[in-house]
């Protein structure tokens, strides 16, 4: 278990802003991912965490061990905290050979067993037949493997992995997921990955941190943030939302209904709870759960008309772009005839309208 | 007319062992201001740069000062070796090293600094020595560049003439290395023995400097130059 309470303030530079961080966290056995934009505060909560940066205030604790006591003036060395950390560009030594980079790691361990467990990691990482090669004759993936093993040789007590899969391919990712789910079972201890690539949280965190201008603003497990998004500002961190400016003009908790205001426009919803008629707020609506249709008379009920601005082709739907900022995916076959209509009507849903 | 070959050995002999001391001495200053903030280092770096901006005869006078016969430095010296430092050719080394370490410590700093440094974040995370990250990671790492570091200052010791004349001394066959050789030369119209010793001696200092930039075409690290 590792908890991190850090405070530090970055003064501005000559070519950056002033920054603060101000984390608090704690994460168990498993991966925890930490979610953010770049700039966030991520990789500074890593170093803080593996002792190459000493924050102003705070407290981290692993397992029953204080790395970091602000008040108590404790802060190990980067060399006593055994925190195994995977760097975004590997930092693979170039002048040593993959066998060497791991013996260079397990320094600590009797020589005689250090060579059976050296033996042992490149077994396991399949790194066996090219063990005798420095890393610029690796191919990614391999340095890439070579790195979490030489992390994990030390048998650390915390792992920490800095965007691992940035610069890999998509088939290289997925051999990395797989790798990463199979280091989480094998090995007993918390696993902290900084990301900004949604799919990369869905794929690996049993539990998601997410991050923003150096603060924690939600955390729990990626699908409930995903459906639930605490404010507005989160949703767009994620990304996947359309997030349209309502007002809210009836509220009606009997038949569980609602009457919004959008532009000049009115949408039927479920009743909002804790909300008051008047209220300013922001519709946030994920691009699959809408539909459109070529405008034909009068839009019917929860439909907005709207132009379309753009169709963007994605692998396994078209998303159509419309004005006001509004995506909306739809099938490829359903939109074949009509690709040269400007006028639509964009339906949505009554029952899974949320706002924040 | 015959050559003295006396002063070019000598001044190789002088540049090969103070560029040996100019490593031992400057490398780790170089490491220990490339790696750690503390107090004093502004003016630490200010005073390794010094000889390279006082004249000569300056740096000569703060020599003969503290290593002169009357000093305490200059008497310690006289009483462990039997022999006074000055106007020896042991003073030329000392000479030559207040020359070439600055040059050495400004460079091997730039190298010691232009290593990546998640390679030493790295070490440190797997539980590496500070004298270990120093020997395994950093100095293979800068090695190249450290090696072209030493080749100027080399370079940079086999030119003194100032402030070994001042604390070394003129003394043919003793103390006169080449470049004051070749002003000795010029003076007593042998011009001649001048023109072959600054042919030499210029066709060395090209060789080496050239040396020092094949090297510092790092194969792990940005490409800079040595100068």
């Amino acid at each position: 278990m590792i908890r991190a309470r850090i405070r530090k303030q970055f003064p501005p530079g000559p070519e950056s802003a002033g920054f603060s961080l101000d984390i608090d966290l704690q994460a168990g056995k498993g991966i925890t991912v930490l979610f953010g934009p770049s700039g966030a505060g991520k990789t500074l909560t890593l170093d803080s965490i593996a002792g190459f940066i000493r924050p102003d205030e705070g407290r981290i604790l692993l397992d029953d061990q204080i790395l970091f006591d602000g008040a108590a003036g404790v802060h190990l060395a980067p060399q006593a905290r055994r925190c195994g950390y995977v760097f975004q560009n590997y930092a693979l030594f170039p002048h040593m050979t993959l066998r060497k980079n791991l013996e260079f790691a397990a320094e600590r361990i009797p020589r005689l067993e250090r060579h059976r467990k050296v033996n042992e990691m490149l077994e396991k990482f399949h790194l066996s037949e090219v063990s005798g090669r420095r890393p610029r004759e690796l191919s990614g993936g391999q340095k890439q493997r070579c790195s979490i093993a030489r992390a994990l040789i030390g048998a650390p007590r915390l792992l920490l992995l800095d965007e691992p899969a940035r610069g890999l391919d998509p088939p290289l990712r997925a051999e990395l997921y797989s790798l990463l789910r199979q280091v989480r079972d094998d090995f007993d201890m918390p696993v902290l990955l900084v990301t900004h690539d949604l799919e990369e949280c869905f794929q690996l965190a049993d539990e998601m941190i997410v991050i923003r201008e150096g603060r924690v603003v939600q955390s729990g497990p990626p699908r409930k943030i995903f459906e639930q998004p605490a404010n507005v500002d989160i949703a767009r961190l994620l990304g996947v939302f359309n997030l349209l400016p309502v007002e809210i003009r009836a509220l009606d908790p009997s038949r569980n209904t609602s009457r919004l205001r959008y532009e000049d426009f009115e949408l039927t919803g479920p009743y909002f709870p804790g909300r008051l008629i008047g209220d300013r707020a922001w519709l946030c609506i994920r691009p699959d759960q809408l539909s459109a249709k070529p405008r034909n008379g009068h839009p019917g009920f929860n439909e907005v008309p709207m132009r379309l601005v753009r169709v963007i082709e994605k692998p396994e739907r078209l998303r159509l772009e419309f004005a006001g900022d509004v995506v909306v995916d739809v099938e490829p076959h359903s939109f074949e005839n009509y690709s040269s209509v400007k006028d639509w009507v964009v339906e949505f849903p009554n029952a899974g309208l949320r706002i924040l | 007319m015959p050559i003295d070959w006396f002063p070019l050995w000598l001044s190789l002999r002088v540049a090969t062992i103070s560029t040996a001391i100019a490593l031992a001495g400057g490398l780790w200053l170089a490491w220990i201001m490339s790696n750690y903030q503390f107090r004093g280092k502004e003016i630490l770096d200010a005073a390794v740069t010094l000889p390279l901006v006082l004249p000569p005869t300056v740096l000569g006078y703060y020599l003969l000062v503290v290593l002169g016969r009357n000093s305490p430095l200059g008497q310690l010296y006289e009483w462990a070796f039997g022999q006074p430092l000055v106007f020896t050719w042991q003073a030329a080394v000392v000479a030559a090293l207040f020359h070439s370490t600055p040059l050495l410590v400004k460079s091997a700093r730039a190298a010691f600094e232009s290593v990546d440094r998640s390679y030493e974040r790295a070490a440190r995370n797997l539980g590496a020595s500070e004298l270990r990250l120093f020997w395994r990671v950093t100095l293979p790492l800068a090695r190249r560049s450290i090696l072209a570091a030493a080749a100027l200052a080399f370079a940079r010791s086999l030119g003194d003439f100032g402030v070994t004349l001042m604390i070394a001394g003129n003394i043919p066959g003793r103390t006169q290395t080449v470049a004051i050789a070749i002003y000795d030369a010029v003076e007593a119209g042998n011009g001649a023995a001048a023109r072959v010793l600054v042919l030499i001696l210029s066709a060395v200092a090209l060789l080496v400097l050239s040396l020092a930039n094949r090297l510092t075409t790092n194969p792990f690290g940005p490409r800079h130059s040595a100068i």
